[in-house]
């Protein structure tokens, strides 16, 4: 399904043929599943219609399911667009955004929206999707109430989370827990409410239902159960009411500053019952999803077919195919229903259920818990057949019970050993296999579903890529769909490529584990560290499988690093895991000896300075004194022994380590700029001061140099620099990732602003950009490539609360980095038995 | 921190029988060396570094790597190897080998812990060898 070269149509004919004019498709609803069903009819029919669409919210269309991840930090908002602006254009398709519609004349056939624009149609398609059913108790319309449904709500709570403070949640099911995992991720103090005995009672039984609940208080959660809620409680603040605590039947009473409403949906029907369409619980459609009008159909979480309403992806492209083959003109199969099977988005909480599960006469259970792996796994049969299935803690076989539950299969055959998974099933007793991925996926029937979501098949997969030579994973993706939407079938996609295209599957960029203690990359480290809120290092070794009882000298720098940017001021600096130079706070030489670079602001020296570099040179006979690249002096062959005595003399002058010896900011090279430059334009050195007060002492992934030039001549080679600033006559030019090393450089322009505020406002933001995305010893210039500008110009650029966010967040860890580490030695005598021998012998 | 080690038990961080007329040169207690940290002893015959795991196991080895004599003392110590600073070969502490595919070896001492005292049998110390001489290329 190549959705960017249109093909003929299933009966042959050529529908761009000349018509006198093309039928008008007006999709009212920009979400999953009214785009799913033009994405299908594009494949179908190219060209048939003329096709507009309505969204309510102001962005193109995206992967909803995948707001919990943006919410948690996980994946940013560009990472879940599913079809940008540039395909609605390219399909010819007319997006009209941040419009909803208000009315339908179905006399007229026209649809007028909230704007007063009226559009006629042929054949209307309603996917107007659903809303947050908010419990209509006293103060359940205060201000700090929100659902959790579409980006704005995400937008709300990650505001709410920048200032901390408690949130409540209404509602233990699974939007609810994944907006309470996110917001406590988010360093909120999160509590759930939820009405029933058990979490997750829909999908979960109470057996797993509790386990969930204690890895969830251990993350930090507090839950309470058959929980009932009275009341929002509001209090006066300036600017009205809000709400500041939620009171429950019982009287308790829990302080909130913000309260989540996830207690359900319903579906969005207003538009299509004020038509006068047969409407129930949702726009009731028939099986080719019409609803009582005929040339109005609809689609999604707002109908009820068959006396059922759905909120799950699966149903709903299951419909959108149906749908599109009517829409396509073809006679299509019917929509008949769904089974549906769940998964939790909670980064390292794995849940699966599928079917019913509720037992009841005639089923038999088949149980299996390993409480100290935390891992629970019920199968319900009757008759032989699956009829559900609860799995908690490992879920890597849900497909496989999902498939044979959706199929019906006998299953007295394997049943013996089906609890172990199909693995065991397939291969008797031969355990050798059982961790193989690729030997599982092989072992599996063609009709094994892959993908839950989409509902593909293995069978469909191997097809795709032998037929069309698929070789990579977006490949089968863009022609399958399986793995496209929720992502976590993405491994068993993965293998399928490697068992069936063998040599010529290009692994996507293979994820580099981050050393041999660990398979896993550096990236799902720091995902981890902040998802599951990993605090010391010990954590991280225990919740992710180190290999190693304390790492090795390649992790665990990088570890450090990690949890010292997660959580500035509270995570404890691992003296021992910190490379030499940054524990002498020197520059370790070839023969043992260190080198040792007092910090001057901006390159600027003095007399008194100077003299007393001088006295300290003579007085340590030190043998090399330099002038470095970053304007500084170095002064080499300085004895261990002897740094806290000539650090001690060196502060007296009132001079600082220059970290010339850190990951973290090393100087800010300038220009004497417009103070004494006849070409100068404006106080390049006066700035280059202000940079280097606001990043010195910095730990960033590697080391940073900055630099300012007073002009376009750019003296102080800023263009070469992880972030230079050029002045103009109008301002100055940031200019980001450059490099002068081992390979050369020029930075890339990121954007030009008017005054020095703006300047220091871009670097703290661009610093903490870097400091929380690169990974540990990658400079900016090749982060820079790695990410791309676009993604650094959105960050920073296009998006002016982030961007001062960001700058928050570094002020904010700068807080706790400022201090002189000479000082702490020279004067404090801290580290004291790292300059001292332990014995002297003979 | 003198009262948990005097709980362990004492051993020798030394493979094979040592004499009976081993000399020990006492040079400090267990809790003044950091846990997965390192400090050195100055003898005529060059520096030794002594190091300690994170089970709190005492090792010692000539302070030069058999690389290019890089200071061992101020490496990381992970498990029981420690990582020189200067080109991040890896030596065993238990021995003073290189790990491969490096080769060569920094010269062991060993080590005997007795209530959380430490000494050291210099007399016992096995030479260096091996690394490169300067012939390759860092």
């Amino acid at each position: 399904m190549d959705m960017h070269h249109p093909i003929s149509s299933p009966d042959g004919q050529n529908v761009a043929q000349d018509t006198p004019r093309k039928e008008r498709l007006v999709v009212v609803g920009n979400g999953m599943a009214g785009m799913r069903t033009v994405e299908e009819l594009l494949a179908k029919a190219p060209g048939r219609y003329d096709i507009t669409v309505f969204g309510a919210e102001p962005l193109p269309n995206y992967n909803r399911i995948m707001l919990s991840p943006v919410l948690a930090g996980e994946k940013t908002f560009d990472q879940i667009v599913l079809n940008s602006r540039a395909w609605y254009e390219e399909n010819a398709i007319t997006l009209l955004t941040g419009e909803p519609v208000e009315r339908i004349d179905r006399a007229a056939k026209t649809v007028t929206s909230v704007g007063g624009r009226v559009v006629a149609y042929d054949r209307l398609l309603l996917a107007t999707g659903s809303m947050p059913f908010i419990i209509p108790v006293p103060g359940s319309t205060l201000p700090g109430v929100i659902g959790f449904r579409d980006l704005a709500d995400v937008d709300a709570m990650l505001a709410a989370a920048a200032n901390g403070g408690r949130a409540v949640v209404i509602g233990g099911g699974l939007l609810g827990l994944e907006a309470a995992n996110g917001l406590r991720v988010k360093g909120m103090d999160v509590t759930v409410v939820h009405l029933m005995p058990t979490l997750m009672e829909r999908q979960l039984d109470p057996a797993a239902g509790q386990l969930l609940q204690q890895e969830l208080e251990r993350r930090g959660i507090a839950v309470l159960t058959g929980a009932d809620t009275a009341e929002i409680v509001g209090s006066d603040v300036s600017g009205g009411l809000r709400a500041e605590a939620v009171r429950l039947k019982d009287g308790r009473v829990l302080p909130a500053d913000l309260v989540v409403m996830a207690v359900g949906i319903r579906p969005n029907m207003a538009l299509g019952k004020a038509a006068g369409l047969e409407c129930g619980r949702g726009v009731k459609v028939d099986d080719a999803m019409r609803t009582s009008d005929p040339v109005i159909f609809a689609v999604g979480e707002c109908v009820e077919h068959r006396g059922l309403t759905y909120g799950l992806v699966a149903p709903l492209f299951e419909m959108a195919k149906v749908l599109a083959d009517a829409l396509a003109g073809g006679q299509g199969g019917a929509y008949t229903g769904s089974v549906t099977s769940t998964k939790l988005k909670v980064t390292g909480v794995d849940v699966f259920s599928a079917g019913d599960f509720s037992g009841g006469a005639g089923t038999e259970e088949i149980v299996f818990r390993d409480p100290a792996r935390g891992v629970y796994k019920r199968l319900v049969l009757k008759d032989n057949r699956l009829l559900g299935a609860v799995l908690y803690g490992d879920t890597k076989d849900g497909g496989w019970y999902f498939s044979l539950l959706k199929d019906g299969a006998d299953v007295s055959a394997e049943r013996d050993t089906m609890i172990f998974g199909p693995n065991f099933s397939a291969g008797g007793f031969g355990g050798a296999d059982a961790g193989n991925p690729k030997a599982a996926v092989a072992a599996l029937p063609d009709s094994a579903e892959i993908c839950g979501c989409n509902g593909v098949r293995k069978g469909t997969i191997v097809k795709a890529i032998t037929d069309k030579g698929l070789t990579s994973l977006d490949e089968v993706r863009a022609h399958t769909k399986a793995s496209a939407s929720c992502g976590s079938c993405t491994g068993t996609v993965e293998a399928l490529l490697a068992v069936t295209a063998g040599d010529a599957f290009t692994a996507a960029p293979a994820v580099k584990p981050m050393c041999t203690c660990t398979h896993h990359s550096h990236d799902a480290v720091r995902a981890a560290i902040v998802a599951q809120n990993l605090r010391t290092m010990r954590d991280v070794f225990t919740a992710l499988d180190w290999t190693t009882a304390d790492g090795c000298a390649s992790c665990r720098p990088a570890l450090n690093y990690y949890l010292l940017c997660a959580w500035p001021g509270e995570y404890a600096d691992d003296y021992q895991s910190r490379f030499i130079n940054e524990r002498a706070h020197a520059n370790i030489q070839k023969d043992g000896t260190y080198s040792v670079v007092p910090r001057m602001w901006g390159g600027l020296t003095s007399a008194s300075e100077l003299r007393a570099i001088a006295d300290v040179v003579d007085k340590f006979a030190i043998p090399t004194v330099k002038v470095t690249g970053g304007q500084r002096i170095d002064l080499f062959g300085v004895k261990k022994e002897d740094l806290p005595a000539v650090w001690a003399d060196l502060n007296a002058a009132g001079m600082v380590s220059g970290h010339a010896y850190a990951k973290g900011l090393r100087t800010v090279k300038t220009c004497v700029g417009s103070e004494w430059c006849r070409f100068g334009t404006q106080d390049s050195t006066g700035l280059g001061v202000k940079l280097e007060r606001m990043t010195w002492g910095t730990w960033t992934p590697h080391k940073v140099k900055l630099a300012v030039s007073g002009c376009p001549r750019n003296c102080a080679e800023a263009t070469i620099k992880d972030l230079g600033v050029v002045c103009v006559d109008s301002g100055y030019e940031l200019h980001v990732g450059g490099n002068g090393g081992l390979h050369v450089r020029a930075c890339d322009l990121l954007v030009k602003v008017a005054t020095e505020e703006e300047v220091l406002e871009y670097t703290g933001a661009f610093m903490q950009l870097y400091r929380e995305e690169a990974r540990y010893l990658e400079r900016t210039a090749p982060w820079v490539e790695r990410v791309g500008l676009d993604h650094i110009t959105r960050a920073l650029v296009d998006d002016a609360e982030g961007r001062k966010a960001l700058h928050a967040r570094f002020l904010f860890s700068q807080r706790f980095s400022q201090d002189d580490p000479w000082a702490e030695r020279a004067a404090k005598g801290v580290d004291r038995h790292e300059f001292s021998l332990l014995a002297k012998v003979g | 921190m003198d009262q948990i080690l005097s709980a362990l038990p004492q051993h020798t961080t030394t493979a094979t029988a040592l004499p009976d007329d081993t000399v020990w040169t006492p040079v400090g207690r267990v809790a003044d060396i950091p846990v997965l940290g390192s400090r050195v002893i100055r003898t005529p015959d060059g520096d030794v570094a002594l190091f300690r795991t994170a089970d709190d196991a005492v090792f010692a080895l000539r302070d030069r790597c058999p690389h290019k004599n890089g200071p061992l003392s101020q490496g990381i110590v992970h498990g029981r190897r420690v990582t020189c600073p200067l080109h991040n070969w890896v030596i065993e502490l238990t021995t003073g080998e290189a790990v491969a595919p490096d080769v060569g070896n920094a010269g062991h001492i060993p080590v005997r812990v007795e209530d959380g005292a430490v000494s050291v049998a210099l007399g016992l110390a096995t030479a260096g060898r091996g690394g490169c001489k300067g012939a390759c290329h860092v």
